[in-house]
């Protein structure tokens, strides 16, 4: 384990600049998780509201087969959305996903070694691992872990995976979720998060995280809370419910035959999902709907999960 | 004597769980020591939050040999029945058995030897055991494997009088060695013993004891305050939980922009409180200060100057927030807010805040006058009570309701706004047996009526506590009404104030089996309250006695005065209660339950003999001794005494009365005997003088019921 260790730490890139630039963040973090021998992924091209839909973590922390890999994730929460005018609240923002299966005995001490990495010194930094259990009702999934602190603000979410869709995690996966804005505002020393340097640029080559997102956070946040039109969104909740139903049934082969078409409809159940933030954000589900739809949508990822379990990335083998 | 130290290393375990996590470590390994025969001089539990530990002193060095009998079949009995108990004694054939002999003939006996175990030997078969049943509240998997911690267990330290007691469990191999504090002294420690453990574990930046870690943040904190000419505002569950949160206290302090202390202090200490786990610090004139107390984990580098400007940051950013709060809240009045509350849902059959706000504004103003509130105020604070549940700030820091309330009352000026501001942040109270009991006329009203309508409420729809489950803290609330009326001394006919509150659900309960109208006899309508008001006012009885319990009051002077029957005043309750302890406290009260209770007996035995009740008046004329007379004639004023002073609810009064009976007794018991076959004027004097000690239960059942008490 100590040797490990030290064989990453060898891999830190010292070209990049962690504390200087958000991009270079996400590069130290993608060297490093690929050194230890992650798969490092792009992020899964639908909107999710967080890195945890994407079905290389959902759908692959089920089974017995081992899997490493990180990735940045877009983000959506419409509802977070405050038209560019809150220094740390966004609909849009990115989360770097680590999922290790099964998870490692020294799981604590490589997340530790990544802070290092991205420039905060546990000598002079106050790394704390505070209680914080996590659910997705709409996932069907649960876990302990923590959040972890530094020096008092919340940069990361860890978690054990315990059930996912319904099922018992068995091995059972670590993730690992960097609040990348947040981690960034702290290494580089702002309050506002449109401030951040977001590709290290200096003077007239500065390009900043406001140059990037600031019109889309305005833009975005009038069409989830004005302009999306529920009708369509209510439909469109239909059909991706239908068609995820549609796709698991297409792709039924009998009891003993591996299911032939787990990826496309859980697609569907993520686009479900997020629609329903939408809806939400707009503001016309009420207390007692919002319990029927999240229920909904856990009805789709539990079916996922169940099929995903008779393929081959879900650890069966079909004669 | 031998020592055994265990220590189990895990990953980060939370605050909250560590104590109780201990005294479980310590109370299941005692347990499995005693039951395996090793009994110890001490135990004591650690926690930290990477560990749990355990030490026991005084352990033999081995289990004491049991020799163990077992009594077998007949000599001859059939082959079945021998073989099974063989089997059962683990013995291969009867030769390892004796035989002896009873009335009934010969029989086998096995005697079964068992050597003591060493130490070793039988708490390597514990821990295991232990470490798989282990309470926590919630418990996890993690890696390939299938053991349970309620985070990875990485090690297990277990020794023996310095020697490593080897077992095995999960891939963990007990050992010797345990890790320091995670970033300051990361290496493997060697272990000999607790000791040799304790003092490496503190060279290596992990104090054990949660108590000390406490009290060096306490000193710390007091220390730095004080430096700057400031008080700390103490907490002692805020103490316990950063206890809890690091395994090196480290305390430092920072500070925020002054413009954030217009926000109100609760609020700012709520903040710091709840979201960054910091204390914070009160001037001059007890007023809060920009500065806060952290509790870190480190001694860094820098000393602490990272740590420092890191958690300033937060803090500011939380204190903005709260502070948007204040100013976007303030906007609005309370009153604005109401409508808001129709769109809450209290309860899915007890409707809307909205609704709620209705009945309790009802129920406030018929408390009032009884409570000597002015009607219009209680009926007021009523209404606003629950409008700071729609504000941002109660959205973010639930534990402030009420509190706001009274901040944004005063903030709209409400008229008569003290007394009204007022019962809107003690309407909750008391939250539990140690919080205070509002006593302002107009916060009594509305906290009585705030819980009365949720209790009846739930018991309309039957939706009772049962067992460990009280999810909506029904037994809280009655016990908040207990307390108001018992502290505030209030008279209250709690049947006849509940009464008219069923009323708000009539029509709209649901029909029970049992209170299904026989056909014909019913009026068209709702269905009879009665029973569910009866089953409100038996949990309350129970309540009061949970209550009074507690207070040290004797259980069976409790059960003596509800069983009268027909209480439901509270106060009266408690004060026959008080009264009948003293009576019985006293040389004649406790002669004179002797003697009542000898009637009670006497007459028991006789009625069930005669299968008939002595119940009523003894007949005059048929009294012969002179110390029946007497008795006669004492009870005749007693009980005159005694009614007269129970309505005028003077109880000690009442006892003084009784108090008469004893020496009247004491000389009928020695002069006169009741089980007489003589008769006078052809009356049986048995008879009567058994009516003469029913008249003694009459007479002092006014108080009490004297069979319920002990002694």
């Amino acid at each position: 384990m100590e040797q490990m260790k030290t064989s990453v730490k060898k891999q830190r890139n010292d070209a990049l600049r962690p504390g200087k630039s958000f991009q270079d963040l996400i590069l130290t973090l993608q060297h490093y998780w690929g050194s230890y021998g992650c798969v490092i992924l792009q992020p899964y091209d639908m909107e999710v509201g967080a890195g945890t839909f994407h079905p290389a973590t959902t759908l692959r922390s089920l089974g017995p087969k081992p899997w490493n890999a990180a990735y940045v994730q877009p983000s959506r929460r419409p509802s977070d959305g405050r038209y560019g005018e809150n220094p740390n609240r966004l609909q849009h923002y990115y989360q770097f996903q680590v999922i290790l299966k099964p998870s490692p005995a020294d799981i604590q001490d490589l997340y530790l070694e990544s802070l290092y990495c991205i420039g905060i010194d546990p000598k002079n930094h106050d790394i704390r691992f505070v209680e914080d259990d996590w659910e997705s009702p709409t996932l069907g999934a649960w876990g302990l872990g923590w959040e972890v602190w530094c020096d008092g603000m919340e940069v990361s979410q860890f978690t054990y995976f315990q059930q996912v869709g319904g099922f018992d995690c068995d091995p059972v996966s670590g993730e690992l979720t960097y609040g990348l804005e947040r981690l960034a505002m702290y290494v580089q020393d702002v309050d506002n998060v449109y401030d951040l340097n977001f590709n290290g640029g200096q003077g007239p080559s500065r390009v900043s995280y406001g140059d990037v997102f600031l019109q889309a956070e305005r833009e975005f946040s009038r069409y989830n809370f004005e302009y999306a039109n529920t009708e369509n969104l209510l439909r469109h909740f239909r059909d991706a419910e239908q068609e995820c139903k549609a796709l698991l049934d297409a792709g039924e082969r009998g009891e003993h035959a591996p299911h032939e078409c787990v990826l496309p409809a859980y697609d569907q159940c993520i686009k479900a999902s997020h629609i329903f933030n939408l809806l939400d954000a707009r503001g016309v589900i009420s207390v007692t709907e919002r319990q029927a739809y999240i229920l909904r949508v856990r009805d789709l990822s539990k079916a996922c999960c169940t099929a995903w379990l008779r393929t081959e990335a879900g650890g069966t083998t079909h004669a | 004597m031998p020592e055994l130290l265990l220590e189990l290393f895990s990953e980060e375990i939370p605050a909250r769980m560590q104590a109780r996590a201990a005294e479980d470590l310590k109370r299941l390994m005692s347990a499995g020591l005693k039951d395996a025969g090793l009994a110890f001089d001490d135990a004591s539990a650690f926690a930290t939050p990477r560990r749990l530990t355990l030490v026991v002193d005084g352990l033999p060095k081995k289990s004491p040999d049991v020799n163990e009998e077992r009594k077998g079949p007949r000599v001859g009995a059939p082959d079945k029945a021998i073989e099974g108990f063989l089997r059962a004694a683990g013995l291969e054939s009867l030769d390892a058995c004796e035989t002896r002999e009873d009335k009934k003939g010969e029989f086998y006996v096995a005697v079964i030897e068992r050597p003591g175990r060493s130490a070793s030997d039988v708490i390597a078969g514990i821990v295991p055991d232990v470490i798989q049943k282990f309470p926590w509240p919630k418990s996890m998997r993690w890696g390939t494997g299938r053991l349970r911690w309620v985070r990875p267990l990485h090690s297990i330290v277990c020794l023996l009088d310095g020697k490593v007691v080897p077992f095995e469990i999960s891939g963990i191999s007990s050992g010797n060695e345990t890790r320091g504090h995670r970033l300051m002294a990361p290496k493997l420690i060697k272990v000999k013993g607790f000791e040799d453990y304790r003092d490496k574990l503190r060279d290596a930046k992990v104090i054990l004891d949660s108590a000390e870690r406490a009290e060096i943040i306490l000193k710390e904190a007091r220390k730095l305050a004080s430096a700057k000419n400031l008080k700390l505002v103490e907490d002692q569950a805020l103490l316990q939980e950063t206890a809890g949160l690091v395994e090196w206290p480290v305390v430092l302090m920072g500070e925020f922009d002054k413009p954030f202390l217009d926000v109100p202090p609760e609020v700012l200490t709520s903040s710091m409180k709840a979201h960054q786990k910091c204390f914070s610090v009160k001037g001059k004139g007890d007023k809060l200060e920009n500065r806060f107390l952290l509790v870190s984990n480190l001694v860094a580098e820098d000393g602490g100057v990272a740590i420092t400007e890191g958690n300033e940051r937060v803090i500011r950013a939380r204190l903005s927030d709260a502070k948007f709060f204040w100013d976007q809240d303030r906007k609005k009045t309370l009153d604005e807010r109401l409508p808001q509350l129709n769109d809450i849902i209290f309860h899915e059959k007890l409707r809307t805040q909205g609704k709620r706000v209705e009945r309790l504004k009802k129920l406030a103003r018929e408390l009032a006058p009884i409570v000597g509130a002015d009607p219009d105020k209680a009926e007021r604070a009523a209404e606003l009570c629950k409008a700071d549940l729609v504000t941002e700030m109660v959205g973010e820091f639930p534990e402030l309701q009420g509190l706001m309330g009274r901040y944004y009352a005063l903030e709209q000026q409400e008229p008569e706004s003290s007394e009204v501001a007022q019962a809107i942040e003690e309407h909750y109270k008391p939250q539990g047996p140690n919080d205070a009991v509002p006593n302002e006329p107009v916060s009594i009203a509305v906290a009585l009526a705030d819980k009365l309508d949720t209790l009846v409420g739930f018991w309309a729809f039957d939706e009772k506590p049962t067992g460990s489950k009280d999810p909506y803290a029904l037994r809280r609330a009655a016990l908040g009404v207990i307390r108001i009326v018992l502290e505030n001394e209030l008279r209250l006919q709690l049947n006849d104030v509940v009464r008219p509150i069923f009323g708000n659900w009539r029509g709209k309960m649901p029909l029970k089996k049992s209170s299904v109208p026989i056909p014909g006899t019913a009026t068209l309508g709702a269905p009879d309250t009665t029973g569910a008001r009866q089953d409100l006012l038996s949990f309350f009885a129970d309540r009061l006695k949970v209550h009074l319990r507690d207070q040290g009051a004797r259980h069976d002077l409790i059960d003596a005065v509800f069983s009268l029957g027909g209480q439901d005043d509270l106060l009266m309750i408690v004060k026959r209660v008080d009264a009948l302890g003293n009576f019985l406290g006293s040389d004649d009260g406790a002669n004179l339950l002797i003697g009542v209770k000898r009637a009670a007996n006497i007459l028991r035995i006789e009625e069930k003999k005669d299968k008939k009740s002595y119940d009523g008046a003894a007949d005059a004329d048929v009294l012969k001794e002179k110390e029946e007379k007497a008795l006669h004639k004492a009870i005749g004023q007693v009980t005159g005494a005694a009614d007269k002073a129970i309505e005028e609810e003077d109880f000690e009064g009442a006892m003084a009365a009784l108090a008469k009976l004893r020496a009247p007794v004491d000389a009928f018991f020695d002069h006169v005997t009741v089980n007489t076959e003589d008769k006078d004027k052809g009356k049986s004097l048995r008879e009567n003088r058994l009516r003469l000690l029913s008249q003694i239960r009459t007479a002092t059942q006014q108080v009490a019921d004297f069979s319920k008490i002990e002694g």
